[in-house]
C-alpha cells in the first residue's frame, strides 16, 4: 500500500497540469459497486457476530443492514448529483469504517447489557451521514471557505473553552453535558482549525517562506517577522494551552502536529519542523514531568505491567496488550474475543482491541490500510488541486485523520504514551462520528473540484461567482 | 508545494509502518509472552468457556457442567460428590483441581492436543476441542459399601482386582462435596474455609494421601520374608521363639496380646497375630532381606501414580536389630498408606507379583473415540509363588481358624490379615484397627478382589479396638459387592 502510494504520487508532475483522459472518468459506478460491498460487509460482520454469540442470524440484521444502506446510498446519490467527479474510494471507505464500529460496538454491547452504546452511535452516525450531504450539496466551492478563517477560529476557540466550565470525566474536561447528550467541541474544533490554519497560511505563505531574519546563520532556520506569524502561534499556543488545562493530551497533539505539518508545507521551511520538534520535546517533558495525569500515563506507557508486579491487577494498558495478543495472526473472531476485560473505555479509546483480538494482525492490518487509503485519497486531492487553500486544506484534513489514527493506536498497543482519542469511525463517540463525516465531506468536495479541473466542458464557475450564491447557505 | 505535500505523505506512510511493525510485534512475536502473564484473565476464561469432560463410573458419569453464563461460563456439579471425592477430586475456579480431575485436566478440559483428529490443527487455529471423559475401574457397589461400611468413622478403604491392579473402589471418610468449592462466589469461599478448618479433616484423601503405622498387617511382609529367604520352610514346624521376647540390644520386653505364642508355628503365629515370633523372624531374616522384601511390595517407592501421586510407604533401611524387630511387625518407623496394604494382599492373591495399580480404564473424546486404553503392567514380583500360595493359606486360615473370622464369605474363599497399630508417644494414641484381604467366589479361577481397611476411631474405647471387629466387617461387605458384581454378567 505504502509503495503504491509512492509510486503514484512519484508519477504525479511537479505541478498540476492536464493529465491524461482516463483521469476525466467519473467512476461513480465504481463507488457505488464499493459502497455496496461495504455495506454488505458490514451486515457480515453484524450477522458473524449474532452467530458467534447466539447461534443465530441476528434479528436486527435486517434492519441494520436496511438503515446503513439507506445512509449509503443518499450520500451516494448526493455524491453522484453534486460531486460527480469526486475521488471514488472515500465514501465506500468511511462507509465501511462506521460499519465495522457499529458492529464492533453493538459486539460489545452484547457484554454489557446495562449500557448500550450502539444505538446512540447509530443515530449519530445518521447525524453525521446528514451533515455530510449537507455539505456536498451546499457547498459548491471549497474557496468559499477562505473568506470564515477568522468566524472558524473564534468559534474554533469558543469550542474548545466550553469544556472548562463543565465538570471532569475520568480526568479530562473535555466533555459537555446538555440534556442528557454529551458532546466533545474539541472534535469539531479540529476542523475549524484545520480551515483556519489552511487560510491564513495560503495568504501568508509568501511572506512566511521569505521574509525575516536568519538565526544562526543557516539559510533553514530563517524566521519570518513576528508580524505575520505571531497570530497563527498565539492562536496554536492558545489552543493547545487550553487543551493542556482539560488534560486533553491527545488533541493537544493532534493540533501540534497538524500545525507543524501544515506550516511545513505552506512554506517548505524544514526549519519549521525542527523548531516544532525541539517545542514539542520542551512542552512534552515540562508537562510530563509536571502534570500528575500525564506523568502517570507516560509510566503506564514504560512499565505496562507495574500495576501486575504490584498485585493489583493489569491496567487498562496492559488489558488491551492482552487483547491484541490473544488475537495472533487471524483473530479469534467476531464475537469470540474478550476485549471487554478493558473496562470502560472498551467501546471509545479502546476499541481498536476489539479489533485487533477478534480479527487478528490480518483483520487489523486491514484496517489500518483502510485508513492510509482514505488519507492518501486527501493526499492525493490536495496535490491535484491549484489553488494553495485548497491543496492546504486537503492536505491539513488528511493529516488529521493520520494523526488521529497514529496517536490513538499506538497510544492502545504501547507504541507512544497513551493519550485519549476517538478513533475515526470506529470508536463509540458520537462527535468524533460527525466530525469525521464532515470531513470526509470536504475531501469529496476537494477531489471533485481538483479532477473537475480538468473535466471536458464549460470550465468550473469562477470562485468569486459561487461565493456569492454559496455565501448564504455554504457556510 | 507539492513536494512539501508528498513529503507529508511519506511521513505518515512511516507512521503507517510504524503501526503495522507495532502490531505484528504484538500480536505476533510478543504474543507468547502476553498470553502466559499470570494476570491475562483468557486462559481461565477459555477452560471454563465450555463444559468439562466427565469421569465416568459404571458407564454413568458422577461429574456434569453447570452453564452459569458468567465470564467463566461452567462450572463443575458432582453426582454423589463425597462419595466419590477421593477419585475425583475437585474442579474449582479458585482453588485448582485435585486428584482425577488435575491428573487428567488438560483430557477433561479440552486442551490436549491428543483430542485432536490433526493435533497441530489446533495450534493454528486456536480452537479448544470439547473435553474429553475419563473412564474410572471404581465399582459403584464396591465403592458404596465401602463409604457405608465406613459411616461415620475416619478411616479408608482401598479395592483392587489382583489380576490387573484396577482400583475397584477407593474410599476416605470424612468425606466432602467437591461441588462445593466448584464456583468463584462467596459460597466456594466459605465452604473452602470451613473444609480447611474442619480438624477431622474431610479434604485429606486417607486412601492415598495418609499413611499410618500398618501394624499387624505387616505380618504379611514378614512372613514373606521369611519365607523367601528359608527362614521358615515348614509352617507347621516350630520357630523356637520365646514368649515374651526381649528386644536385641535391650532389656525391653515384647509381649503378645494372646496366648500359646512361644514356639508357636508360623501358621498359629499368623492366625493369631504373635509379636514375639514375627519381631524374631524379621531379625532373623536381617535387615536386607527385609527391606528388599519391603521394597519389592511397594514401600519406598515415592513415583507412585494411579495416576494421581500417592504418598509414598516407608520402611527404615537403616535401624539396628531392635527397630528392625519392631519394624517388622509394623511398627517403629514403618508407616503404610491403605492404598499401599491393599497391593499387600493383592500381591499375595495374585502370585506374588504387584500389578501395577491404575484408576483410569481408558479416556476418550467427547465422541466416544478412544485416547488413551490402560494396560495391565507387573510393577514388580514382590516374592515367589510358592511363597504367595503358602502366604494364600496362612490367610485363608485366618478368616477361617483366626482373628478375621468377621470377614467370612458364604460360597467365596476369603483370606485376610487383622491388624491393630499403636502410635503416639508411648502408644498412647488410639490405635487403628486394620484388615487387609482378598476373595475369591468359590466357581473362580483366581482371587477377584484384595481390599484394605483403616479406621481410625478417635471415639472409641481402645480395647474395643481391632482389626477383626471394626476393620473386618467393612472389607467382607467390599468384597461380597465385587463378587456379586463379577457373577452378575
Amino acid at each position: 500500500m505504502t509503495t503504491k502510494a509512492g509510486r503514484t504520487l512519484a508519477a504525479d508532475p511537479p505541478d498540476p497540469s492536464p493529465p491524461p483522459a482516463v483521469r476525466l472518468l467519473r467512476r461513480r459506478g465504481v463507488e457505488f459497486t464499493l459502497t455496496v460491498v461495504a455495506v454488505l460487509l458490514s451486515v457480515y460482520g453484524y450477522c458473524a457476530v449474532g452467530l458467534a454469540k447466539n447461534g443465530t442470524v441476528p434479528p436486527g440484521a435486517a434492519d441494520y443492514g436496511a438503515g446503513l444502506g439507506v445512509l449509503a446510498l443518499l450520500a451516494h446519490l448526493v455524491v453522484r448529483l453534486r460531486a460527480p467527479y469526486a475521488d471514488p474510494l472515500l465514501l465506500p471507505i468511511a462507509v465501511l469504517l462506521n460499519g465495522l464500529g457499529l458492529v464492533l460496538i453493538h459486539r460489545l454491547d452484547l457484554e454489557t447489557p446495562a449500557d448500550q452504546a450502539a444505538p446512540a452511535q447509530l443515530n449519530w452516525s445518521t447525524l453525521g451521514v446528514a451533515l455530510f450531504i449537507t455539505v456536498v450539496a451546499l457547498l459548491r466551492d471549497h474557496r468559499v471557505l477562505q473568506r470564515y478563517a477568522y468566524v472558524s477560529v473564534v468559534a474554533a476557540l469558543a469550542l474548545l473553552a466550553l469544556p472548562i466550565l463543565f465538570p471532569p470525566v475520568n480526568g479530562a474536561r473535555i466533555w459537555v453535558r446538555i440534556a442528557g447528550f454529551s458532546i466533545q467541541p474539541g472534535e469539531f474544533a479540529k476542523v475549524l482549525l484545520a480551515l483556519f490554519f489552511a487560510s491564513y497560511l495560503a495568504a501568508n505563505r509568501n511572506a512566511l517562506a521569505y521574509a525575516g531574519r536568519q538565526i544562526w546563520r543557516f539559510k533553514r532556520l530563517q524566521l519570518p517577522t513576528g508580524r505575520v506569524l505571531g497570530p497563527i502561534v498565539t492562536i496554536w499556543l492558545l489552543s493547545v494551552g487550553v487543551l493542556v488545562l482539560e488534560r486533553d493530551l491527545g488533541t493537544s497533539l493532534l493540533f501540534f502536529g497538524l500545525f507543524v505539518i501544515m506550516l511545513y508545507v505552506a512554506t517548505g521551511r524544514t526549519g519549521w519542523i525542527a523548531v516544532g520538534l525541539l517545542l514539542a520535546c520542551v512542552g512534552a517533558v515540562a508537562v510530563g514531568w509536571l502534570e500528575p495525569h500525564v506523568h502517570s500515563r507516560v509510566e503506564d506507557w514504560l512499565h505496562p505491567f507495574a500495576s501486575i508486579e504490584a498485585g493489583q491487577g493489569a491496567n487498562q494498558l496492559a488489558q488491551s496488550l492482552f487483547a491484541f495478543a490473544a488475537g495472533g495472526l487471524l483473530g479469534t473472531g467476531l464475537g469470540l474475543g474478550h476485549s471487554i476485560l478493558i473496562g470502560f473505555a472498551a467501546k471509545s479509546d479502546f476499541i481498536l482491541a476489539t479489533a485487533g483480538e477478534e480479527l487478528g494482525l490480518a483483520g487489523l492490518s486491514a484496517i489500518f490500510l483502510l485508513y492510509a487509503l482514505l488519507v492518501e485519497r486527501g493526499y492525493r486531492a490536495g496535490l491535484a488541486l491549484r489553488d494553495p487553500f485548497g491543496r492546504l486544506l486537503a492536505t491539513g484534513l488528511a493529516s488529521i485523520v493520520a494523526l488521529q489514527v497514529f496517536v490513538i493506536a499506538g497510544g492502545v498497543m504501547g507504541l507512544i504514551p497513551l493519550t485519549g482519542m476517538a478513533m475515526p469511525f470506529l470508536a463509540q463517540g458520537g462527535s468524533s462520528v460527525v466530525t469525521n463525516w464532515v470531513i470526509v465531506a470536504l475531501l469529496i468536495r476537494l477531489s471533485d473540484s481538483s479532477r473537475r479541473q480538468y473535466a471536458p466542458g464549460p470550465p468550473p464557475e469562477s470562485p468569486q461567482g459561487r461565493g456569492a450564491r454559496g455565501e448564504g447557505r455554504g457556510a | 508545494m507539492t513536494t512539501y505535500i508528498r513529503r507529508a505523505a511519506a511521513l505518515c506512510a512511516l507512521l503507517l509502518l510504524a503501526l503495522l511493525a507495532n502490531a505484528t510485534r504484538v500480536q505476533v512475536l510478543q504474543s507468547r509472552a502476553y498470553d502466559d502473564n499470570p494476570a491475562n484473565r483468557r486462559p481461565e476464561i477459555a477452560r471454563w468457556g465450555q463444559p468439562r469432560g466427565d469421569i465416568v463410573v459404571g458407564g454413568r458419569p458422577v461429574t456434569g457442567s453447570k452453564d452459569t453464563g458468567e465470564q467463566l461460563r461452567y462450572e463443575r456439579t458432582y453426582r454423589d460428590g463425597p462419595l466419590y471425592a477421593p477419585v475425583t477430586g475437585f474442579a474449582s475456579q479458585v482453588y485448582g483441581t485435585t486428584f482425577l480431575e488435575h491428573a487428567e485436566d488438560s483430557l477433561l478440559d479440552g486442551s490436549d492436543p491428543m483430542l485432536s483428529f490433526l493435533p497441530l490443527w489446533n495450534d493454528i487455529t486456536r480452537d479448544r476441542n470439547a473435553g474429553g471423559a475419563v473412564v474410572t475401574t471404581i465399582q459403584e457397589a464396591a465403592q458404596r459399601a465401602a463409604y457405608l461400611g465406613l459411616g461415620t468413622r475416619r478411616g479408608a478403604v482401598v479395592a483392587l482386582e489382583p489380576a490387573t491392579g484396577r482400583v475397584l473402589a477407593l474410599v476416605s471418610r470424612p468425606s466432602y462435596d467437591p461441588g462445593a468449592l466448584s464456583g468463584n462466589g462467596r459460597e466456594a469461599a466459605e465452604a473452602w474455609a470451613r473444609l480447611n478448618g474442619d480438624a477431622s479433616r474431610p479434604m485429606l484423601n486417607r486412601a492415598v494421601r495418609q499413611t499410618y503405622p500398618p501394624g499387624s498387617t505387616f505380618k504379611v511382609v514378614t512372613a514373606a520374608a521369611a519365607l523367601d529367604t528359608g527362614v521358615v520352610e515348614d509352617l507347621d514346624a516350630p520357630t523356637r521363639s520365646p514368649d515374651p521376647y526381649t528386644l536385641p540390644g535391650t532389656t525391653t520386653s515384647l509381649a503378645n496380646e494372646v496366648e500359646g505364642c512361644e514356639n508357636a508355628s508360623l501358621r498359629y503365629a499368623f492366625e493369631w497375630s504373635c509379636n514375639t515370633v514375627f519381631a524374631k523372624l524379621g531379625v532373623d531374616v536381617g535387615l536386607d532381606a527385609m527391606t528388599d522384601t519391603a521394597r519389592a511390595f511397594g514401600f519406598n517407592d515415592s513415583g507412585l501414580r494411579i495416576p494421581f501421586s500417592v504418598a509414598p510407604s516407608t520402611f527404615d533401611t537403616e535401624m539396628d536389630r531392635a527397630q528392625l524387630a519392631l519394624s517388622s511387625i509394623g511398627q517403629y518407623d514403618t508407616r503404610a498408606t491403605p492404598l499401599q496394604m491393599a497391593l499387600v494382599t493383592a500381591a499375595v492373591a495374585g502370585g506374588g507379583s504387584v500389578r501395577s495399580p491404575y484408576l483410569v480404564e481408558r479416556t476418550t473424546t467427547a465422541s466416544g473415540r478412544t485416547v488413551t486404553g490402560s494396560g495391565t503392567r507387573t510393577l514388580r514380583q514382590a516374592m515367589a509363588p510358592t511363597t504367595a500360595r503358602r502366604l494364600r493359606d496362612l490367610m485363608r486360615g485366618v478368616v477361617e481358624d483366626g482373628t478375621g473370622a468377621n470377614a467370612a464369605l458364604r460360597h467365596a474363599t476369603v483370606g485376610g490379615k487383622t491388624g491393630t497399630a499403636q502410635h503416639g508417644m508411648g502408644n498412647s494414641g488410639t490405635p487403628f484397627a486394620w484388615f487387609i484381604g482378598w476373595a475369591q467366589a468359590d466357581d473362580a479361577i483366581e482371587p477377584q478382589v484384595a481390599v484394605a481397611v483403616v479406621v481410625e476411631d478417635a471415639e472409641a474405647v481402645r480395647g474395643d479396638i481391632s482389626g477383626g471387629g471394626d476393620a473386618a466387617p467393612i472389607a467382607r461387605e467390599v468384597m461380597r459387592a465385587v463378587l456379586k458384581a463379577s457373577d452378575a454378567p
